[in-house]
């Protein structure tokens, strides 16, 4: 069993992902994870001070395009497919908390 | 090779008129509707449609026209490619009733070159997990042998050709998602290079690593449907300007002079029927004039740590997006964020919630720099480590899956071990060197084995010429 997690920990890292865990999926997700830890520490060994991370595999540049109008997607279309809207825009619950 | 039509029989023969694709498209529809009950490689049958567009292009030919060089082809989609008006679910309940306002790029090129859809194939929700059981729907069944999986995560893909509902499907392959399931059913399956083919339409997973290419019986049906995606895209930032070559032409070349790599380091863990079967290959290919090199890429090793720290904080950012607010699914809740978490907590399976926990974690203030800073520096040294390789030899060959179909449930219990499936195709997703999976004789149970050949970078070419021979000369 690993002590790289707690179940604190992994509650924190729930709620920054906006998902809520039922007491036994918090037990088991810690377990699940730390487990998962334990197996990544084969790259603990390495020594990578000086290794240069690469986040993207082809060596890009990045490409500005003319400021041309060009069509967007239609916006009737688009809202159809949401789950609600008004007047044109998205509808959401209150932002701030309070009246709506 | 297949019973089935190939994808190039059936161009040439719609092209010329001897074929309706009319009568194509009806015969592939009555397939799927007789069998797929049993498969389930179809989450949405496109048969209307299929139909419709069937008939097009066979007025086109009527008229004198070319439809294009695929023309009356029926093609499968896996179902996180973007389909304007026909439901797009990744196989997550938090997409259930979504339709695109827009077709992926891919769409875009096959429609013009003349193919036509016949329905939406079932994956791994977000195409996490390397069986296909991870589905919102329902799994998906090897055709070969119902009782095992077809390989994950494109494994509706997969199934789709092995079972002869179309003759070519596209998948994605973020780890290992075209090539794993490719060698379960028993069929080519080809990642591309990274930026061959466009990403706008698919949706992301991991988005340096995702690349969409084909499933097909044959290696000329292959290299055909690559010629039809591969290409520049204006719409893709991290699309490769340079044109594609002319995949078909070098596919009768033969190896001779060519050297192929074997790692000698190569992580353990495949079975002896899949090393046996690579060793063969190998064989066939000396035999047929190529040099056998022996190479060593010690950064392999730690390819499945790498990505499995690079991937989940990729898709924990990338499916922050489902949030109920623009589409699919909501859950209401008194304020925004509740109604996001309710929304996400319903929406997203088990696989999906432990992908994006871990990938958070990763990337979280206090362990960034110990996992996903160090999984990026590991991705270096991979691809250093291959370029070092392809100094000494044209193209590498591995086992394609560590073994042969496995059974229903035989991994759903351990992640881990379910993750040890891409065990020896994820490198070429963390370099974004273009890598396939041909069949290779039988393993175990007589079920089909596969072998990955792994080019340097933009290298499709020498890949398929192998991939030729290989086809040639299996047993």
């Amino acid at each position: 069993m690993s002590d790289r997690l707690t179940p604190d920990v992994v509650a924190k890292v729930a709620r920054l992902a906006r998902l809520d865990l039922t007491p036994d999926e918090l037990d088991r997700a810690t377990d699940q994870l730390s487990d998962m830890l334990d197996h990544f520490a084969d790259i603990d060994k390495l020594d990578l001070r000086d290794v240069e991370p690469l986040n993207s595999p082809y060596p890009l540049v990045n490409v500005l395009r003319d400021d041309v109008e060009q069509p967007t997607l239609d916006r009737d279309e688009v809202l159809a497919a949401a789950p609600k809207s008004e007047d044109g825009r998205f509808w959401v619950p209150p932002i701030l908390g309070g009246d709506s | 090779m297949s019973e089935y039509p190939t994808a190039l029989q059936i161009a040439e023969g719609v092209r010329s008129g001897d074929l309706k694709a009319v009568d194509v498209v009806e015969q592939h529809l009555t397939t799927i509707a007789d069998t797929d009950g049993e498969i389930h490689a179809f989450n949405h049958v496109m048969a209307d449609e299929a139909r419709e567009r069937a008939a097009a292009v066979d007025a086109t030919v009527a008229a004198g026209g070319d439809p294009g060089p695929m023309a009356g082809v029926p093609v499968a989609l896996k179902d996180n490619m973007c389909t304007r008006g026909v439901p797009t679910t990744c196989s997550s309940k938090i997409l259930a009733g979504w339709l695109p306002p827009y077709d992926a790029t891919v769409v875009q090129r096959l429609t013009a070159a003349g193919a036509v859809f016949v329905g939406k194939t079932n994956l791994d929700e977000f195409a996490m997990g390397s069986s296909t059981e991870n589905s919102a729907f329902g799994p998906t069944r090897n055709p070969l042998d119902t009782e095992r999986v077809p390989g994950g995560s494109s494994g509706g893909s997969a199934a789709a050709v092995a079972a002869g509902f179309a003759p070519v499907s596209l998948g994605s392959d973020t780890g290992g998602s075209i090539r794993q399931p490719a060698a379960l059913c028993g069929v080519v399956g080809v990642k591309p290079t990274y930026g061959r083919v466009s990403r706008l339409g698919l949706i992301a997973f991991g988005s340096s690593l995702d690349q969409i290419g084909p499933f097909t019986h044959t290696v000329a049906d292959a290299a055909l449907t690559l010629e039809t995606i591969c290409g520049h895209d204006p719409g893709d930032s991290t699309s490769i300007p340079e044109p594609a070559p002319e995949f078909s032409a070098v596919l009768d070349r033969g190896v001779d002079g060519l050297r192929i790599g074997r790692i000698t380091d190569l992580p353990e863990g495949a079975d002896p029927d899949v090393v046996a079967r690579t060793d063969e290959a190998f064989a066939a290919l000396e035999s047929a004039g190529a040099t056998i090199v022996d190479v060593e890429v010690p950064a392999f090793t730690y390819g499945l740590t790498a990505y499995y720290l690079i991937a989940p904080a990729e898709a924990s950012s990338n499916l922050a997006r489902f949030d109920g607010v623009r589409y699919g699914l909501r859950v209401d809740g008194a304020d925004v964020e509740e109604m996001m978490r309710n929304t996400r907590t319903a929406g997203f399976g088990d696989e999906v919630k432990r992908r994006i926990l871990l990938g958070t974690y990763a990337l979280s203030a206090g362990y960034y720099d110990a996992y996903y800073g160090k999984a990026l520096k590991i991705r270096r040294l991979m691809a250093e480590d291959f370029a070092a390789a392809y100094q000494q030899c044209d193209v590498l060959l591995t086992p394609s899956s560590p073994s042969v179909a496995f059974p229903f449930g035989s991994k759903t219990d351990d992640p881990f071990a379910m993750y040890l499936c891409d065990t020896y195709t994820i490198p070429a997703n963390l370099t974004g060197d273009p890598a396939m999976s041909v069949p290779f004789g039988d393993g175990a149970d007589d079920l089909p084995v596969g072998v990955q050949i792994i080019a340097p970078s933009l290298g499709e070419s020498v890949m398929l010429q192998v991939a030729a021979e290989l086809e040639r000369s299996a047993p």
